[in-house]
């Protein structure tokens, strides 16, 4: 018999860094050297503990696959005063192969860069004129988890926009800026710091390719905007609401930043 | 909404050892957690799952009990959305019969027709 350890035992410990840590952690700051390979990328997979990397690859063990299966079944159901399902509009689910890659993109209808969780939200919306989903909706979840798993281990792919290009920029002025009564940048943590322990994590550099995401933390799937609260709470930042423009922009950034690694949705992570 | 993912092979040949691989989702509370406002969260656990067969080409109803093939006794060391795999010896067609069985009354049947040639 196999089953997966429980996590609950850390569950209690996230949240805040402890004064040790943080000592640690400026140590290693003040040592790293700043160097930047061509392509040194890695994904968060390979900082992880081969039991967890089993459970991603293992479409029967990955607890997400609960979720993709709700979101296939979502996608057949009609919904809405307009009683349209996703597949009357969109055929079949495979059809979304390639859509997940170039998300956050512009999207002409909202007239804003949007993430692929806030497109769904507008279909439902607008096209099938039903109620939306609260963000973080097992719901919502299901179907980016499934439309996000047809395009597995196709490359990340930000689609050509001025509006992106924006969107990008400000998220890379985000990314490089210190927050928090820590006072450390994402960059800090996700490129100098890359590699490195931080409590009992591995930092890992952070590319986000495999959302949404089953966390074993968390005991469930979570979006990428909840991923980026979470590490902005870690340094005692104020997070940002989620939808808010900023994390979009965060997404939009991280998006470019990891254009050409594999897809990997939904993956597993500590 | 409890949901499962049952992973058993369409077919099988008579003798072979087959692998059955159960997903389940539960949050599996384990009774010794406090919420953010400081509450002791309820204990909210899978208590036991089994697995029986029952022979026949139809599939079988609730009333039928079969033979058991698997049983386990889930605790709180076990993390949520438990994951079970475990081997079964097919001789004639039937029907697998999983039941997930907890607190509050959680109770989950789930039916999987497995053909023997
Ligand atoms: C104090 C260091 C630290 C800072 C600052 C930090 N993070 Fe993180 N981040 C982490 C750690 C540690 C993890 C991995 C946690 C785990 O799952 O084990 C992580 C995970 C991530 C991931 C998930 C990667 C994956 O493989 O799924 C992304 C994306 C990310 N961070 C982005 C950001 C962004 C954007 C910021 C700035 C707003 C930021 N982080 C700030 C430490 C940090
Ligand atoms: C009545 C027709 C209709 C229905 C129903 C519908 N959509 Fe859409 N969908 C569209 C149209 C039109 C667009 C492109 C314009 C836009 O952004 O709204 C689109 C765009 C999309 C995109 C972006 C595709 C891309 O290439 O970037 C996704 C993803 C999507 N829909 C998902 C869904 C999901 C999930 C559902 C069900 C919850 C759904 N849609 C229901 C009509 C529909």
């Amino acid at each position: 018999m196999a089953t997966r350890a429980s996590h609950n035992a850390r569950r209690s410990t996230y949240g805040c860094l402890s004064v040790r840590t943080l000592i640690a952690l400026f140590v290693s700051l003040a040592l790293s050297s700043l160097a930047h390979a061509a392509d040194s990328r890695k994904s968060g997979f390979d900082f992880m503990q081969p039991s967890t990397q089993a459970t991603q690859l293992d479409d029967t063990q990955n607890p997400a696959m609960l979720w993709v299966k709700d979101g296939q079944l979502l996608w057949n159901k009609p919904d809405g005063s307009a009683a349209k399902s996703c597949a009357n509009c969109h055929g079949e689910i495979a059809r979304m192969r390639g859509v997940a890659p170039r998300y956050p993109a512009y999207s002409s209808a909202q007239k804003k860069v949007v993430n692929l969780s806030q497109q769904i939200s507008q279909c439902r919306i607008e096209q099938q004129r039903a109620t939306p989903w609260p963000f973080e909706h097992e719901s919502l979840l299901g179907l980016e988890a499934a439309i996000a798993k047809e395009s597995r281990a196709l490359p990340v792919k930000p689609p050509e926009h001025p509006l992106l290009v924006e969107a990008q920029k400000r998220g890379t002025t985000l990314f490089n800026q210190r927050i928090g009564q820590v006072d450390l940048s994402c960059r800090d943590c996700h490129d100098t710091l890359a590699g490195k322990k931080l409590g009992g994590n591995v930092i890992p550099q952070g590319h986000a390719t495999g959302y949404p995401i089953y966390r074993l933390e968390w005991q469930s799937v979570g979006s990428l905007q909840r991923r980026l609260r979470g590490c902005m709470t870690a340094v005692r930042a104020e997070p940002y609401a989620f939808g808010a423009s900023e994390l979009v922009d965060l997404e939009a950034y991280l998006a470019k930043r990891a254009a050409g690694m594999p897809l990997e949705a939904p993956a597993v992570r500590p | 909404m409890a949901r499962t993912l049952i992973t058993v092979p369409e077919t099988a040949k008579a003798g072979e050892i087959i692998e059955i691989k159960a997903l389940v989702q539960h949050p599996m509370e384990t009774g010794y957690r406090r919420s953010s406002d400081g509450d002791m969260l309820p204990r909210d656990l899978i208590r036991t799952f089994t697995c029986h067969f029952v022979v026949g080409p139809t599939a079988a109803s609730a009333a039928e009990a079969g033979e058991l093939v698997f049983a386990a006794t889930f605790h709180a060391a076990v993390a949520a959305n438990p994951y079970l795999s475990f081997n079964f010896r097919a001789t004639a067609s039937g029907t697998l019969v999983m039941v997930w069985n907890g607190d509050k009354g959680f109770a989950q049947r789930e039916t999987v027709n497995l053909r023997v040639s």
